[in-house]
Protein backbone atom coordinates (compact mmCIF):
# COMPACT_ATOMS: atom_id res chain seq x y z
CA UNK A 1 0.00 0.00 0.00
CA UNK A 2 1.75 3.37 -1.51
CA UNK A 3 -0.63 5.33 1.18
CA UNK A 4 1.12 3.88 4.49
CA UNK A 5 4.44 5.01 3.05
CA UNK A 6 3.16 8.49 3.82
CA UNK A 7 4.76 9.96 7.33
CA UNK A 8 1.33 12.08 7.30
CA UNK A 9 -0.93 8.77 6.78
CA UNK A 10 0.78 6.98 9.60
CA UNK A 11 0.90 9.75 12.21
CA UNK A 12 -3.05 9.70 11.82
CA UNK A 13 -3.41 5.95 11.93
CA UNK A 14 -1.44 5.85 14.89
CA UNK A 15 -3.03 9.23 16.38
CA UNK A 16 -6.30 7.81 15.45
CA UNK A 17 -5.98 4.47 17.97
CA UNK A 18 -4.31 6.49 20.47
CA UNK A 19 -7.63 8.92 20.58
CA UNK A 20 -10.06 6.28 19.46
CA UNK A 21 -9.38 4.28 22.08
CA UNK A 22 -10.40 6.94 25.05
CA UNK A 23 -13.94 6.63 23.50
CA UNK A 24 -14.38 3.96 25.88
CA UNK A 25 -13.96 6.24 28.67
CA UNK A 26 -16.86 8.10 27.24
CA UNK A 27 -19.41 6.00 26.48
CA UNK A 28 -19.12 4.27 29.95
CA UNK A 29 -18.76 7.75 31.78
CA UNK A 30 -21.64 8.52 29.59
CA UNK A 31 -24.30 5.52 30.40
CA UNK A 32 -23.15 6.33 33.66
CA UNK A 33 -23.85 9.79 33.58
CA UNK A 34 -27.96 8.79 32.79
CA UNK A 35 -27.49 9.01 29.20
CA UNK A 36 -29.18 5.80 27.53
CA UNK A 37 -26.72 4.24 24.75
CA UNK A 38 -28.13 5.52 21.89
CA UNK A 39 -28.14 9.29 23.52
CA UNK A 40 -24.48 8.48 23.88
CA UNK A 41 -23.23 7.36 20.44
CA UNK A 42 -25.65 10.51 18.89
CA UNK A 43 -23.09 12.16 20.76
CA UNK A 44 -19.99 10.24 19.26
CA UNK A 45 -21.75 10.11 15.42
CA UNK A 46 -23.31 14.02 15.39
CA UNK A 47 -21.41 16.09 17.84
CA UNK A 48 -18.07 14.08 17.69
CA UNK A 49 -15.96 16.72 19.55
CA UNK A 50 -13.77 15.09 22.28
CA UNK A 51 -14.25 17.51 24.93
CA UNK A 52 -17.40 19.23 24.19
CA UNK A 53 -18.94 15.19 24.56
CA UNK A 54 -17.53 14.76 28.29
CA UNK A 55 -18.34 18.21 28.83
CA UNK A 56 -22.00 17.67 27.78
CA UNK A 57 -22.06 14.42 30.13
CA UNK A 58 -20.29 16.42 33.02
CA UNK A 59 -23.12 18.64 33.27
CA UNK A 60 -25.85 16.40 33.08
CA UNK A 61 -24.20 13.93 35.57
CA UNK A 62 -23.94 16.64 38.29
CA UNK A 63 -26.98 17.30 38.15
CA UNK A 64 -27.37 20.39 35.51
CA UNK A 65 -30.03 20.86 33.14
CA UNK A 66 -29.97 19.77 29.71
CA UNK A 67 -29.62 24.02 28.59
CA UNK A 68 -27.01 24.41 30.43
CA UNK A 69 -24.93 21.17 29.19
CA UNK A 70 -25.60 22.66 25.42
CA UNK A 71 -24.24 25.63 26.60
CA UNK A 72 -21.11 24.17 27.72
CA UNK A 73 -20.49 21.91 25.05
CA UNK A 74 -21.37 24.83 22.36
CA UNK A 75 -18.95 27.05 24.13
CA UNK A 76 -16.30 24.54 23.90
CA UNK A 77 -16.32 23.70 20.51
CA UNK A 78 -15.82 27.41 19.33
CA UNK A 79 -12.20 26.17 18.97
CA UNK A 80 -13.42 23.97 16.39
CA UNK A 81 -14.92 27.33 13.69
CA UNK A 82 -10.87 27.97 14.18
CA UNK A 83 -9.55 25.13 13.04
CA UNK A 84 -11.82 25.05 10.00
CA UNK A 85 -10.95 28.16 9.30
CA UNK A 86 -7.17 27.54 9.34
CA UNK A 87 -7.91 23.72 7.22
CA UNK A 88 -10.17 25.98 4.79
CA UNK A 89 -6.93 27.64 4.24
CA UNK A 90 -4.87 25.10 4.16
CA UNK A 91 -6.54 22.05 1.91
CA UNK A 92 -9.52 24.19 0.04
CA UNK A 93 -11.71 21.47 0.27
CA UNK A 94 -14.64 21.92 -2.63
CA UNK A 95 -18.23 20.51 -2.87
CA UNK A 96 -19.28 17.56 -0.69
CA UNK A 97 -15.87 17.89 0.37
CA UNK A 98 -15.76 20.74 2.66
CA UNK A 99 -19.25 19.22 4.57
CA UNK A 100 -17.80 16.11 5.60
CA UNK A 101 -13.90 17.51 6.32
CA UNK A 102 -16.50 19.94 8.81
CA UNK A 103 -17.73 17.09 11.01
CA UNK A 104 -14.05 15.59 11.13
CA UNK A 105 -12.38 19.06 11.83
CA UNK A 106 -11.20 18.39 15.36
CA UNK A 107 -8.34 18.75 17.76
CA UNK A 108 -6.70 16.13 16.41
CA UNK A 109 -7.17 16.00 13.04
CA UNK A 110 -5.92 19.55 12.76
CA UNK A 111 -3.07 19.64 14.74
CA UNK A 112 -1.73 16.31 11.82
CA UNK A 113 -2.42 18.22 8.94
CA UNK A 114 -0.95 21.31 10.29
CA UNK A 115 2.25 19.77 11.65
CA UNK A 116 3.15 18.98 7.84
CA UNK A 117 4.57 21.10 4.85
CA UNK A 118 3.97 19.57 2.05
CA UNK A 119 -0.09 20.04 0.87
CA UNK A 120 -0.44 16.50 -0.19
CA UNK A 121 0.54 15.37 2.92
CA UNK A 122 -1.33 18.13 4.84
CA UNK A 123 -4.43 16.59 2.94
CA UNK A 124 -3.67 13.21 4.04
CA UNK A 125 -3.14 13.59 7.53
CA UNK A 126 -6.25 15.25 7.84
CA UNK A 127 -8.06 12.57 6.52
CA UNK A 128 -6.30 9.92 7.75
CA UNK A 129 -6.69 11.30 11.47
CA UNK A 130 -10.14 12.50 10.80
CA UNK A 131 -11.43 9.97 9.31
CA UNK A 132 -9.69 7.39 11.36
CA UNK A 133 -10.65 8.84 14.96
CA UNK A 134 -14.00 9.10 13.59
CA UNK A 135 -14.48 5.44 13.14
CA UNK A 136 -12.47 4.32 15.89
CA UNK A 137 -13.90 6.66 18.62
CA UNK A 138 -17.73 5.72 17.25
CA UNK A 139 -16.69 1.93 17.89
CA UNK A 140 -15.23 2.21 21.38
CA UNK A 141 -18.00 4.69 22.21
CA UNK A 142 -20.45 1.94 21.49
CA UNK A 143 -17.33 -0.59 23.79
CA UNK A 144 -17.85 1.77 26.66
CA UNK A 145 -21.65 2.46 26.32
CA UNK A 146 -22.22 -1.44 26.58
CA UNK A 147 -19.86 -2.23 29.41
CA UNK A 148 -20.46 1.05 31.28
CA UNK A 149 -24.20 -0.13 31.21
CA UNK A 150 -23.56 -3.43 33.42
CA UNK A 151 -21.52 -1.60 35.60
CA UNK A 152 -23.96 -1.37 38.28
CA UNK A 153 -23.75 1.53 41.04
CA UNK A 154 -21.16 3.69 39.13
CA UNK A 155 -19.43 5.15 42.46
CA UNK A 156 -17.98 2.06 43.99
CA UNK A 157 -15.99 1.59 40.58
CA UNK A 158 -15.11 5.21 41.35
CA UNK A 159 -16.66 6.23 37.71
CA UNK A 160 -16.77 9.53 39.16
CA UNK A 161 -12.97 10.30 39.84
CA UNK A 162 -12.74 8.71 36.28
CA UNK A 163 -14.53 11.62 35.16
CA UNK A 164 -12.37 13.89 37.20
CA UNK A 165 -9.28 12.22 35.89
CA UNK A 166 -10.68 12.67 32.51
CA UNK A 167 -11.22 16.20 32.38
CA UNK A 168 -7.55 16.88 34.18
CA UNK A 169 -5.90 15.18 30.95
CA UNK A 170 -7.98 17.33 28.61
CA UNK A 171 -7.05 20.01 30.69
CA UNK A 172 -3.43 19.50 31.11
CA UNK A 173 -1.87 19.50 27.59
CA UNK A 174 -3.08 23.07 27.36
CA UNK A 175 -0.91 24.09 29.99
CA UNK A 176 1.94 25.23 28.66
CA UNK A 177 3.01 28.44 30.37
CA UNK A 178 2.66 30.30 33.23
CA UNK A 179 -0.69 32.32 31.50
CA UNK A 180 -2.76 29.19 30.67
CA UNK A 181 -1.93 28.13 34.45
CA UNK A 182 -3.54 31.80 36.08
CA UNK A 183 -6.44 31.28 33.44
CA UNK A 184 -7.32 28.00 34.95
CA UNK A 185 -6.84 28.63 38.67
CA UNK A 186 -8.63 32.06 38.23
CA UNK A 187 -12.20 30.36 36.43
CA UNK A 188 -11.29 26.98 39.04
CA UNK A 189 -11.90 29.92 41.46
CA UNK A 190 -14.63 31.44 39.81
CA UNK A 191 -16.72 28.24 39.50
CA UNK A 192 -16.45 26.91 43.53
CA UNK A 193 -17.75 30.67 44.56
CA UNK A 194 -20.12 30.22 42.09
CA UNK A 195 -21.71 26.73 43.28
CA UNK A 196 -23.63 27.45 46.07
CA UNK A 197 -25.48 30.11 44.31
CA UNK A 198 -26.48 29.15 41.17
CA UNK A 199 -27.96 25.80 39.60
CA UNK A 200 -26.11 23.19 38.91
CA UNK A 201 -24.26 23.43 35.08
CA UNK A 202 -24.32 26.83 35.49
CA UNK A 203 -21.15 27.63 37.52
CA UNK A 204 -19.58 26.07 34.50
CA UNK A 205 -21.04 29.17 32.30
CA UNK A 206 -19.84 31.35 35.10
CA UNK A 207 -15.80 30.65 33.93
CA UNK A 208 -16.17 30.15 30.46
CA UNK A 209 -17.80 34.19 30.76
CA UNK A 210 -14.43 34.78 32.92
CA UNK A 211 -12.66 33.14 30.40
CA UNK A 212 -13.54 35.04 27.26
CA UNK A 213 -13.26 38.12 29.26
CA UNK A 214 -9.56 37.32 29.83
CA UNK A 215 -9.49 36.13 26.64
CA UNK A 216 -10.59 39.44 24.81
CA UNK A 217 -8.79 41.97 27.20
CA UNK A 218 -5.22 40.02 27.47
CA UNK A 219 -2.44 39.87 24.74
CA UNK A 220 -0.88 36.18 24.79
CA UNK A 221 -0.40 33.53 22.49
CA UNK A 222 -3.47 33.75 19.64
CA UNK A 223 -3.14 30.21 19.58
CA UNK A 224 -3.40 29.48 23.60
CA UNK A 225 -5.51 26.33 24.50
CA UNK A 226 -5.57 25.07 21.05
CA UNK A 227 -3.34 22.32 21.80
CA UNK A 228 -4.70 18.59 20.97
CA UNK A 229 -5.48 16.27 23.77
CA UNK A 230 -3.53 13.81 22.19
CA UNK A 231 -0.34 15.37 20.76
CA UNK A 232 0.34 13.91 17.08
CA UNK A 233 4.41 14.69 16.84
CA UNK A 234 5.09 13.91 20.19
CA UNK A 235 9.26 13.40 20.60
CA UNK A 236 10.44 10.35 22.68
CA UNK A 237 13.55 12.02 23.86
CA UNK A 238 13.42 12.46 27.58
CA UNK A 239 13.29 15.10 29.36
CA UNK A 240 11.68 16.65 25.97
CA UNK A 241 9.23 19.83 27.52
CA UNK A 242 8.78 21.05 24.27
CA UNK A 243 7.05 18.72 21.70
CA UNK A 244 4.46 19.26 19.50
CA UNK A 245 4.36 20.54 15.63
CA UNK A 246 6.37 23.60 16.25
CA UNK A 247 9.62 21.83 17.80
CA UNK A 248 9.90 20.58 14.19
CA UNK A 249 10.51 23.26 12.18
CA UNK A 250 13.98 23.32 11.63
CA UNK A 251 14.40 19.50 11.13
CA UNK A 252 12.58 19.44 8.27
CA UNK A 253 13.49 18.95 4.66
CA UNK A 254 10.97 20.44 2.67
CA UNK A 255 9.60 17.05 0.75
CA UNK A 256 6.89 16.57 3.19
CA UNK A 257 8.68 13.60 5.32
CA UNK A 258 9.28 14.46 9.05
CA UNK A 259 12.34 12.52 10.54
CA UNK A 260 12.19 10.08 13.92
CA UNK A 261 9.04 11.10 14.91
CA UNK A 262 8.31 7.57 16.32
CA UNK A 263 4.87 8.52 17.01
CA UNK A 264 3.57 5.20 18.45
CA UNK A 265 -0.16 5.04 19.42
CA UNK A 266 0.95 3.76 23.56
CA UNK A 267 3.24 6.79 24.18
CA UNK A 268 5.25 7.03 26.95
CA UNK B 1 -37.42 13.20 26.38
CA UNK B 2 -36.06 16.99 26.48
CA UNK B 3 -32.65 15.72 27.03
CA UNK B 4 -32.94 14.42 23.85
CA UNK B 5 -33.92 17.76 22.46
CA UNK B 6 -31.33 19.84 24.11
CA UNK B 7 -28.32 16.71 22.58
CA UNK B 8 -29.51 17.09 19.39
CA UNK B 9 -29.35 20.95 19.49
CA UNK B 10 -25.85 20.73 20.79
CA UNK B 11 -24.78 18.24 17.88
CA UNK B 12 -26.13 20.85 15.50
CA UNK B 13 -24.39 23.51 17.28
CA UNK B 14 -21.01 21.83 17.15
CA UNK B 15 -21.50 20.92 13.23
CA UNK B 16 -22.34 24.72 13.13
CA UNK B 17 -19.19 25.98 14.12
CA UNK B 18 -17.33 23.21 12.45
CA UNK B 19 -18.72 24.79 9.10
CA UNK B 20 -18.64 28.23 9.63
CA UNK B 21 -14.61 28.00 9.59
CA UNK B 22 -15.19 26.41 5.53
CA UNK B 23 -17.80 28.77 4.65
CA UNK B 24 -16.73 32.31 6.46
CA UNK B 25 -14.67 34.48 4.43
CA UNK B 26 -10.92 34.05 6.41
CA UNK B 27 -11.24 38.13 6.49
CA UNK B 28 -14.06 37.81 9.03
CA UNK B 29 -12.58 35.56 11.62
CA UNK B 30 -8.92 36.79 11.22
CA UNK B 31 -9.24 38.96 14.15
CA UNK B 32 -6.79 37.31 16.49
CA UNK B 33 -9.16 37.71 19.70
CA UNK B 34 -11.40 35.19 18.20
CA UNK B 35 -8.90 32.89 18.43
CA UNK B 36 -7.45 34.00 21.61
CA UNK B 37 -11.65 33.65 22.98
CA UNK B 38 -11.43 30.19 21.56
CA UNK B 39 -8.30 28.81 23.58
CA UNK B 40 -9.05 30.86 26.21
CA UNK B 41 -12.60 29.46 26.91
CA UNK B 42 -11.40 26.37 26.29
CA UNK B 43 -9.05 26.29 29.47
CA UNK B 44 -11.49 27.86 31.53
CA UNK B 45 -14.36 25.32 30.46
CA UNK B 46 -11.90 22.52 30.67
CA UNK B 47 -10.76 23.90 34.26
CA UNK B 48 -13.87 24.54 35.50
CA UNK B 49 -15.44 21.18 35.00
CA UNK B 50 -12.75 19.53 36.36
CA UNK B 51 -13.40 21.59 39.70
CA UNK B 52 -17.01 21.37 39.24
CA UNK B 53 -16.40 16.81 39.22
CA UNK B 54 -14.24 17.11 41.77
CA UNK B 55 -16.03 19.52 44.42
CA UNK B 56 -19.42 19.60 43.94
CA UNK B 57 -22.52 17.63 44.50
CA UNK B 58 -25.58 19.59 43.01
CA UNK B 59 -25.27 23.09 44.42
CA UNK B 60 -23.32 22.20 47.93
CA UNK B 61 -19.49 21.54 48.03
CA UNK B 62 -18.00 18.41 49.30
CA UNK B 63 -14.39 16.85 49.77
CA UNK B 64 -14.35 13.36 48.97
CA UNK B 65 -12.89 10.33 47.60
CA UNK B 66 -12.90 12.51 44.24
CA UNK B 67 -9.83 14.99 45.62
CA UNK B 68 -8.01 11.46 45.68
CA UNK B 69 -8.74 10.84 42.12
CA UNK B 70 -7.77 14.02 40.66
CA UNK B 71 -4.40 14.17 43.39
CA UNK B 72 -3.77 10.52 41.16
CA UNK B 73 -4.40 11.89 37.68
CA UNK B 74 -2.29 14.48 38.37
CA UNK B 75 0.45 12.48 39.49
CA UNK B 76 -0.32 10.21 36.29
CA UNK B 77 -0.36 13.02 34.21
CA UNK B 78 3.04 14.65 34.87
CA UNK B 79 4.68 11.66 34.47
CA UNK B 80 3.03 11.69 31.02
CA UNK B 81 1.03 8.42 31.26
CA UNK B 82 -1.48 8.41 28.66
CA UNK B 83 -5.13 9.38 28.56
CA UNK B 84 -6.93 6.24 28.90
CA UNK B 85 -4.40 5.36 31.98
CA UNK B 86 -5.52 8.50 33.72
CA UNK B 87 -8.56 7.75 33.52
CA UNK B 88 -8.34 4.42 35.08
CA UNK B 89 -5.85 5.18 37.86
CA UNK B 90 -9.03 8.51 38.59
CA UNK B 91 -11.76 5.73 38.74
CA UNK B 92 -9.34 3.48 40.78
CA UNK B 93 -7.89 6.06 43.20
CA UNK B 94 -11.47 7.11 44.02
CA UNK B 95 -12.99 3.44 44.33
CA UNK B 96 -10.20 1.93 46.46
CA UNK B 97 -10.52 5.16 48.70
CA UNK B 98 -14.29 4.86 49.27
CA UNK B 99 -13.93 1.34 49.97
CA UNK B 100 -11.52 2.37 53.03
CA UNK B 101 -13.92 4.52 54.28
CA UNK B 102 -13.60 8.15 52.94
CA UNK B 103 -17.30 8.21 51.28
Amino acid sequence: MKLLQSPAVRVGLSISVATGLYGVSFGALSVTSGLDFWQTMALSLLLFSGGSQFAFIGVVGGGGSGIAAMSAATLLGMRNGIYGMQLNALLHPTGWRKYVAAQVTIDESTATSTGQTDPAEQRRGFWAAGIGIYVLWNLFTAVGALAGSGLGDPKQWGLDGAAVAAFLALLWPRLKGREPVAIAVVCAVATVVAVPFVPAGVPILVAAVVAAVIGWYSHGRSDEGLEPDVEPYREHHRGGDHHGPDGYGPDHHGDGRRHGHGVTGADT
Amino acid sequence: MSLWIWLLIACALAYAWKLVGYLVPAKLLEDPRMSRVAGTMTIGLLASLTVVNTVATGQSLAADARLGALAAAAIALALRAPFLLVVVLGAGTAAVLRMLGWN
